[in-house]
């Protein structure tokens, strides 16, 4: 071995990132953590109050049944929009111009802000003025999200499958073209059915842009607070008050800064803790010798 | 098994054909017959790959039908064909063992599991990896991959033909050679019709009982490793078969003579006067250095290859080789060369022509 200076001060290198990283993220999230350990009555007075709030959070039963219906919704946006996205990726023409076509024609639902998402579906929905509202209604559908909860659910759920579907499409369409043509002639040589090409060579082959698929439909659908507040404000009663809905109401709307943070926090733990097992699971296969 | 036939194939790539480059196979009639060993020699980009693909039915031709045995199978999938093909890059199935993908062509044909077994294991002891059989395919090396591509290939006993596409091309030297024992080992033990492409001449000519050389998707000859050798139908074939190639000399014919640059060089036969343009071809095995008579030569440099030795140099401008024995000495200033008569070959515009006796 040479003889290397050995000293520290390269750390100084690493200063201008975290100075920007404390700024962007470690900071505001000490704020948060600030609140969650106390209390006040007003006048920026405040006390400590050690867990007090996390306790309070983790035995409340209205955070409870919002987590449930959190889970649920994510549960139901995976299952559909990541097979459906894969499905229609593997009938995307594969080049020419029906191919470029297609791909704008798909981009175009990413492309629209969360609200205007909202409130094109909370218009399209309607049963008066609505085109989809209005269509059911006059084919006698009993249909009404602001009054139904299944309705409401319905709409919120096809409304995000038609936001977002084309993400999950669009990365798999991606893995799919980096696959080369000799894969699939050799399938064709080795005589495989159409599900043991996909099974053993596009599933394989999409593993990656899959995991990522999921990872971002997981934490988004799990986070979701635009759509569902523009299109049924957490309604009827509280069947879609998600757990960004009801943290917001707790925040700002009743002004429990205290419970609000620790409640933020437990949020963010049980994203990182799903994240985590989806990650751990899509991997291990990969990993294995 | 089954003899394959190519009748009048042609294929273009584009939909709209005009000229002659638009073709990447110009109308070609073939027989192979059933067991037999072939090559399929040519340079890059002449249409070895094409022709290999239309067998296999990856591609349809644009024009002409292909035949196993009587049966016509131009608008056949592949799948139907049960034709084995190795690829030129390794293709492997990344999320299974070996042994799956060993056995994979046999599980699509719904074979009982002993029978799938025992094929296995004896592809893997002829591939050398059955201590590799139950690794994972991903993370292997790339000639282990194409082990595994070969292994898949030969795996099948009663495909009408397995199609090799330059299958060693990511292998290395030491195992090209075993592996290619291998494939002739396999060839005279089942019979198989193989097909192998290649653009190396010494795998085609140890490989084939019969080679066919392409270029610019044409088929300039077919036949055996020694008659491609001795009398070349085109000039392509002269160049790309032999090392160094045949020599060509520009020249001009009067009965039995022929005139290049001042000298004068006896044939073995008379040739009828050509109109195009002429060239006498000879082997660099066939011509002998000296003094005095002959060609004149002018010597650029002596390569030592072991057994022979190889003079490179220039007769009337174009390059001219000749290859000398290690045991035959070579004069001291020579700057002639003779020619063998009985095998200088003569071409006109590329094609070999007979003399007039032997075509009478």
């Amino acid at each position: 071995m040479m003889d290397k200076p050995l000293n520290n001060r390269a750390w100084f290198l690493v200063l201008p990132v975290l100075v920007v990283v404390a700024f962007s993220a470690v900071i505001p999230l000490m704020t948060v953590v600030n609140y969650s350990v106390q209390d006040t009555f007003g006048n920026n007075q405040f006390f400590w109050n050690g867990l007090g709030w996390f306790q309070e959070v983790l035995e409340s039963d209205r955070i409870h049944a919002a987590l449930g219906r959190q889970l649920l919704f994510s549960a139901i946006i995976l299952a559909i929009e990541i097979p459906l996205g894969i499905f229609i990726a593997l009938n995307m023409p594969k080049r020419g111009f029906w191919a470029s076509l297609v791909l704008v024609l798909m981009a175009l639902p990413l492309l629209i802000p969360w609200n205007v998402v909202g409130t094109i579906w909370q218009v399209f929905g309607r049963v008066d003025i609505g085109l989809l509202g209005h269509t059911l209604a006059a084919m006698g559908v009993d249909y009404n999200y602001v009054n139904d909860p299944v309705d409401a659910w319905a709409t919120i759920i096809v409304m995000d499958v038609w936001h977002w579907t084309s993400l999950v499409a669009l990365l798999c369409y991606a893995g799919l073209q980096s696959i080369p043509d000799a894969y699939y002639q050799a399938a064709r040589i080795d005589q495989a059915s159409r599900w043991s090409v996909f099974r053993f060579i596009e599933l394989p082959k999409m593993a990656g842009v899959l995991l990522i698929a999921v990872l971002l439909r997981f934490m988004d659908s799990f986070m979701i607070y635009t759509e569902p507040f523009v299109v049924t404000g957490g309604g009827p009663g509280n069947a879609t008050t998600f757990l960004s809905i009801d943290l917001v109401k707790m925040a700002i709307g009743q002004f429990d800064l205290g419970p609000a943070a620790a409640f933020s926090l437990i949020y963010f733990l049980v994203i990182l803790l799903i994240s985590w097992v989806f990650y751990t699971v899509m991997t291990a296969q990969r990993d294995m010798p | 098994m089954a003899r394959i036939t190519l009748d009048t194939l042609a294929h273009s790539y584009s939909p709209t054909p005009r000229g002659d480059a638009d073709w990447a196979l110009k109308p070609m009639s073939l027989t192979w017959r059933d067991g037999g060993a072939y090559a399929l020699l040519g340079s890059s980009g002449c249409g070895k790959t094409t022709l290999l693909n239309i067998i296999s039915g990856l591609l349809h031709p644009s024009r002409g039908r292909v035949l196993f045995g009587d049966r016509d199978v131009t608008d056949l999938p592949t799948a139907e064909r049960n034709i084995a093909q190795v690829f030129q890059f390794p293709v492997v199935y990344d999320t299974m063992t070996v042994r799956q993908n060993l056995a994979f062509p046999l599980k699509n044909r719904g074979l009982p599991a002993d029978q799938i077994a025992a094929r296995v294991d004896a592809v893997a002891r002829m591939i050398g990896m059955e201590a590799t059989l139950e690794r994972r395919a991903r993370g292997l090396t790339a000639d282990a991959k194409q082990k595994i591509s070969l292994g898949r290939g030969m795996v099948r006993q009663d495909v009408n033909a397995i199609l090799f596409d330059e299958p060693l091309t990511v292998i290395d030297p030491q195992m090209k050679w075993e592996l290619r024992t291998q494939l002739k080992a396999l060839h005279r033990e089942f019979g198989h019709t193989m097909i192998y492409v290649t653009h190396d001449q010494t795998e085609a000519l140890t490989f084939a009982d019969e080679v066919v050389v392409m270029s610019e998707g044409r088929v300039v000859q077919a036949g055996t490793p020694q008659s491609l050798f001795d009398t070349p139908a085109h000039t392509f074939v002269g160049y790309f078969i032999g090392s160094p190639g045949m020599n060509l000399l520009d020249a001009q014919l009067h009965g039995a003579t022929a005139r290049v640059g001042g000298a004068t060089i006896p044939l073995a036969a008379p040739y009828a006067a050509p109109q195009g343009r002429v060239q006498i071809g000879i082997r660099p095995d066939a011509v002998r250095p000296t003094t005095g008579d002959g060609l004149p030569f002018r010597l650029i440099r002596t390569e030592d290859v072991g057994h022979h030795r190889i003079l490179r140099g220039e007769v009337a401008g174009a390059p001219f080789n000749l290859v000398v024995p290690e045991d035959q000495p070579i004069p001291a200033a020579f700057d002639r060369v003779v020619l063998d008569p009985a095998r200088i070959g003569v071409f006109v515009d590329d094609w070999r022509i007979e003399p007039l006796e032997r075509a009478a």
